[in-house]
């Protein structure tokens, strides 16, 4: 029986040809290969080793031999030293012996080479498609490694803070010194802005619905609580998560990537001590002063919408303001800050400190970095406001 | 001796470290099994095999940074990973470590980096803590780069700063993991010198992951073998003699190749 196949690339550059004859495969390779033309599909090879190779159907004339013939092969790139190992890896995987002794010296040397060492097998990164089964218990084991992650990390920092009051905790004033200069000085400008816009947007909002029951001046009242209560510690809290706690996640990120805390490891020097404790500091001392500055800005953007939209006098809205704003609003609003502070350093380092070891995994830890703060800062504001309206305050 | 020694001959020399039945783990798979080796006071002791073997992995658990699956690491017949943390800190003074990449803390002048171990531990005063700094950081040629920062040197000058912070406090022993890797053939060469001579000088004890075999040809006293395929240490002893007469092919193959071949 004698069969034979012949194709032509689209350019009709490239030349091959399958020739079947008894017992043998004779494979003929001639024209132009490049890459641009594209590699062929082994088709009609795998067809012809599924129907007569040793492992294939009974019956049909077995196949013993493919040899590879070069007729007129002009130029050849990796495209045909592609093909052929394919080929190759098929008639392995079928029993047949693969004849190369025809071909140019070269062209066989660089197909050799890339059979000289078998496929690395038990890499475990040829799984097949992962079914929605994989997916959903995926994610709960995630979910439980990362609940884990986090308790051990809360763990440590509870050992660290004791050994700050211990007074053996060592770091390095200027950490926290910087710590401070970013959440503070840095983000005036930025919190002077949200707290301003946030301040008026409420009036606004608020001036639309209280003019129709004549009651524009409780503007004030809205204003002063929300800001107080709610918008100024969130709204601050939310800023320096992207600004601060994400720098704080990429520094101890990188430093993780780079062997740096491995090195403070090893020196003695605990990495929560020396990393994350001066940064916690830091943001837990400006957070509270943040709190009362976005406070006083909003009260301010209130009162510019109140006296400008709704023809208050500056002194009426202040009286207003005065009447309604009491000490324990400011309270809440300062220990949630605080809270929030504590959160948004530990969110940072947390990311940080279990950051991998490549430049993709630094990235992924800032972006996780503000993520979590963001989470923690919401999750910890809804813990705030059942707790208040229980305790009735 | 070029195949591995049964356990008790182990204990039974004087060592500095001795490494009993080592299992190692590192995410979730077992990287090594049941190493074992010793290393002499002052011996240069180089750890070696091919990539992905677990010759950082091993490092890392002689130095404190990854807990052993199973097996014990001694120094002076204490062993390391069950004694208390304050303890093994207390340990791990003696070591000096140079890690791969330099490990250079970023947010830190090179003189800072070399200064921080000996304002922890060598109870000295600031003018003393700035004259040893400068005299490390002469020791490995970046004299006059005290007040750069690690950003603004080049890997090798990193490389080399790394190491004077890894002699600040003239340790015991000195790990390295890939010295030379990244540095030019003649800061490799006097790399190679200036250890033989701290172990000449101080006695330093001298523990380096490398493949480079001129320089374990030239300064290695005894060297363990990694095998990545059966995942456990097949041989240890003198680089020579275990070039000549080695019972595993891959470990002759290994040290046979390259410029290494002339001893």
């Amino acid at each position: 029986m004698k069969t034979s196949t012949i194709s032509r690339s689209a350019a009709g550059r490239r030349l091959l040809q399958v020739e079947l004859s008894g017992a043998e495969l004779r494979l003929t390779v001639g024209g132009v290969w490049e890459l641009g033309d594209g590699i062929p599909d082994p088709g009609p090879v795998a067809d012809a080793l599924a129907q007569g190779g040793a492992t294939g159907a009974a019956g049909a004339a077995e196949l013993k031999r493919v040899v590879v013939l070069c007729e007129g092969l002009e130029r050849a790139d990796s495209a045909l030293a592609a093909y052929l190992v394919t080929i190759y890896d098929l008639c392995e995987s079928s029993g047949v012996a693969f004849d190369l002794a025809m071909v140019d010296a070269g062209l066989a040397k660089l197909i050799g080479l890339a059979r000289a060492v078998p496929e690395r097998t038990g890499t475990g990164r040829k799984g097949g498609r992962l079914t929605s089964f994989d997916h959903v218990g995926g994610m709960v084991l995630g979910g439980w490694h990362e609940l884990d992650g986090q308790l051990l990390f809360f763990g440590e920092m509870c050992q660290s803070v004791a050994r700050l009051f211990a007074g053996k905790a060592r770091f390095r004033l200027r950490d926290v010194m910087e710590a401070v200069e970013d959440s503070g000085p840095r983000s005036l400008v930025i919190v002077t802005v949200i707290s301003l816009l946030i301040g008026m947007i409420l009036a606004f909002i608020g001036a639309v619905q209280l003019r129709r029951f004549g009651a524009g001046v409780y503007v004030a009242d809205l204003v002063g609580l929300a800001m107080t209560r709610e918008m100024a510690g969130v709204m601050t809290g939310i800023v320096i998560a992207g600004k601060t706690g994400a720098a704080f996640a990429a520094r101890i990120g990188t430093m993780q990537a780079q062997e740096e805390i491995d090195a403070l490891t090893t020196l003695g020097l605990s990495p929560f001590d020396y990393l994350v404790l001066p940064r916690v500091i830091g943001l837990s001392l400006m957070m509270p002063l943040l709190y009362l500055y976005a406070c006083a800005v909003g009260l301010a953007g209130g009162m510019l919408v109140g006296t400008t939209v709704l023809d208050l006098s500056v002194l009426q809205y202040w009286h207003q303001t005065q009447n309604v704003l009491r000490i324990s609003q400011f309270m809440i609003g300062l220990s949630k800050s605080l809270v929030f502070g504590v959160l948004v350093a530990m969110a940072g380092c947390m990311r940080g400190i279990q950051c991998g070891r490549s430049a993709a995994a630094v990235g992924d830890a800032t972006t996780s970095a503000v993520v979590t703060s963001i989470l923690y800062i919401i999750i910890t504001d809804a813990v705030f406001a059942v707790a208040l309206e229980v305790w009735g305050i | 001796m070029s195949t591995l020694l049964p356990r008790e001959t182990l204990i039974s020399e004087e060592a500095l470290i001795l490494v009993e039945d080592l299992d190692m783990v590192f995410a979730g798979y077992v990287v090594q099994r049941g190493v074992g080796f010793r290393v002499g006071r002052g011996e240069i002791f180089v750890i070696m095999g091919g990539s992905g073997c677990g010759k950082s992995t091993l490092m890392k658990h002689m130095i404190g940074l990854i807990r052993p699956a199973s097996g014990l690491i001694r120094y002076d017949g204490e062993s390391y990973w069950d004694a208390t943390d304050f303890r093994r800190v207390e340990i791990g003074r003696r070591f000096g470590i140079l890690f791969q990449s330099g490990a250079l803390w970023s947010s830190m002048t090179l003189a800072e980096n070399v200064a921080l171990p000996l304002s922890l531990y060598s109870g000295l005063g600031l003018r003393e803590i700035a004259k040893l700094t400068s005299y490390k950081l002469s020791l490995v040629g970046l004299r006059g780069f005290e007040d750069y920062y690690p950003a603004e040197i080049s890997g090798g000058m990193r490389k080399r700063a790394g190491l004077a912070r890894a002699m600040a406090l003239d340790p015991d022993i000195l790990f390295f993991d890939e010295p030379s890797a990244g540095l030019d053939p003649i800061s490799s060469r006097r790399l190679d010198r200036l250890l033989l001579e701290l172990r000449d000088t101080l006695g330093t004890t001298i523990v380096m992951v490398t493949h480079e075999l001129a320089s374990i040809f030239a300064i290695a006293d005894n060297c363990v073998f990694l095998d990545a395929e059966s995942r456990t240490a097949i041989a240890w002893g003198n680089p020579r003699q275990l070039q000549m007469s080695c019972g595993h092919a891959g470990v002759r193959e290994f040290l046979g190749s390259g410029e290494g071949k002339e001893p």
